[in-house]
């Protein structure tokens, strides 16, 4: 059964999706799902592994073409105004997406240069993100040697070097430990309220999303199958955390998630690097 | 304009920083150098050939060159690996530029790597035969690094794993390299050898700085340097569209 569930709110939306679709080959990973976002909204966007979840950020950031409906992002269609897409959002990938072999600065520099942010400011600005992320005493160092947690404060100061109007967070806190992941959250809370920075994030930790997200929408198999706020999500399910109501959403049945190319390789490059 | 210098700059720093790469692709210009040309050399002056070192170096330069420019384009795919690529992807540069910033970058270093293995020929006792033409061969040598980085990039844009990489080394650079006159004359050759020369873009490239740097010329250097940017300009071309068919 396709259900495609319209999320009614005021207001405009900054993304809205419309029937959106995504096949690969015979497989849809994506099946007419529409939702839109609220400027000033944190949209947790949740769901088993496979469900479509990274697939449906990769084309609202441009990165997949949609196989059929439509996209608005800050106003524009990621199929035909790409740059003006690209310039209206940051993002933390789910996998790491620094160059190890650079500096944390040199990340930043290079970032804010593909962003066209003039000198002057982007300067400014890298020491004031360096400084919030706390790795200002860090900066110089070679980003291969930092940990996990710091790779991501260094990925988040990166996607929002250029100021975006939208943060989309992958599964941000995957790896990281609970201090990290506290820090990184209020962070990102504090950062939509006095900026008023739009957040889209998906995670696997709902205890994070109950406690940071203004709405919430759950993706299964390719359908969005609820949304709502986290009360009117346990409402619905009628159980007592946001968890139980996930997984009275979506089964429990474990999901299993082809292994990528990407996968493959990662396994023989630390082969190599073994030898 | 700013974004290709950067890109240009991140390729060179990730090189000067990768010591042991820079010593690591030494080793076999080197051992080509000393074994082939040390080796071959008596029996080359025996058949009338005059000094193999003299007509190896340049095919030695132009092998380091080949094999680091397509390693330089290969690079992307480390990139996709470890996730950099994406955040070219996403950001509001028009793939091209981006493309362009690379190659430029890899042919640097490919460039850089030439230079390398010149002065190491210079003291294996190669020396150009007249000093006002070798600025010819730095184009010839240029030429050469930019048409394989732009190869490379095209071959990577389409591969997404390691595993088709053996094959590209084994049945693409090898040949080019082999059958590229880099390393016998390709006058008195077999036909068939000839004409496999003469479809491999490498024996111009070859042929352009073995003819600058030493008078010993085959195709003749303004038909080296015609078809070697001819064909440049179509792998850069092609590069460029198939970087651009990327999804992540």
């Amino acid at each position: 059964m396709i259900m495609s569930v319209t999320l009614l709110s005021s207001g405009m939306p900054i993304v809205s999706v419309d029937n959106l679709t995504k096949n690969f080959g015979d497989i849809a990973a994506v099946k007419g799902i529409s939702f839109s976002v609220q400027a000033g909204e944190i949209f947790a966007f949740l769901g088993p592994n496979g469900a479509g979840k990274t697939t449906t950020i990769k084309m609202l950031t441009t990165l997949l073409k949609p196989t059929s409906g439509e996209i608005r992002v800050n106003g524009f269609d990621p199929r035909v105004d790409q740059d003006n897409v690209r310039k209206s959002f940051g993002i933390v990938f789910q996998d790491p997406s620094t160059d190890d072999e650079l500096t944390a600065w040199e990340n930043l520099e290079l970032h804010g240069i593909l962003y066209g942010v003039p000198t002057k400011l982007r300067r400014d600005r890298m020491s004031e993100l360096m400084e919030m992320v706390g790795l200002m005493d860090r900066m110089h160092d070679l980003v291969k040697h930092f940990s996990g947690g710091m790779k991501r404060r260094l990925e988040i100061a990166r996607g929002l070097l250029h100021h975006p109007k939208i943060l989309f967070l992958d599964e941000p806190t995957i790896g990281l430990d609970p201090q990290t992941r506290n820090h990184l959250w209020s962070y990102v809370t504090d950062l939509n309220k006095k900026e008023n920075i739009t957040v889209f994030l998906t995670t696997h930790y709902m205890e994070e999303a109950d406690k940071v997200a203004t709405r919430i929408a759950v993706i299964d198999h390719g359908t969005i199958v609820a949304s709502g706020t986290s009360d009117e999500l346990k409402t619905q399910t009628k159980t007592q955390t946001l968890e139980d109501a996930f997984l009275a959403l979506t089964g429990s049945t474990i999901r299993d998630e082809s292994a990528s190319a990407i996968d493959n390789m990662r396994i023989h490059s630390r082969m190599f690097r073994k030898r | 304009m700013q974004t290709i210098y950067i890109l240009w700059l991140r390729q060179i720093k990730r090189y000067l920083r990768s010591k042991s790469r820079i010593v690591g692709s030494l080793g076999q210009p080197i051992l080509f150098l000393f074994a082939l040309g040390f080796g071959f050399g008596p029996i080359y002056a025996k058949a009338n050939g005059g000094n193999y070192i003299m007509f190896l170096a340049p095919g030695v330069i132009a092998m380091s060159i080949l094999f680091t420019a397509i390693f330089s384009g290969i690079e992307i795919i480390w990139d996709r690996q470890f996730g950099f690529l994406k955040e070219t992807l996403v950001a509001p540069v028009s793939r091209i530029t981006i493309m362009i910033g690379r190659t430029l970058g890899g042919a640097t270093v490919a460039m850089i790597q030439g230079l390398i293995v010149f002065a190491i020929c210079f003291v294996a006792g190669f020396r150009p035969e007249s000093l006002a033409m070798v600025p010819v061969a730095f184009v010839f040598m240029f030429l050469i690094a930019l048409l394989f980085t732009a190869l490379g990039t095209a071959i990577a844009s389409v591969l997404t794993d390691f595993q088709g990489f053996q094959l590209i080394m084994n049945f693409l650079v090898m040949p080019l390299f082999f059958l590229s006159g880099a390393l016998f004359p390709l006058e008195n050759a077999p036909k068939i050898l000839s004409i496999i020369a003469a479809v491999d873009p490498l024996s111009y490239g070859v042929d352009g700085l073995r003819g600058s740097l030493t008078g010993i010329v085959h195709f003749g250097l303004f038909q080296d340097f015609l078809i070697l940017s001819v064909i440049t300009a179509l792998c850069m071309w092609v590069g460029s569209w198939l970087f651009s068919r990327i999804q992540a």
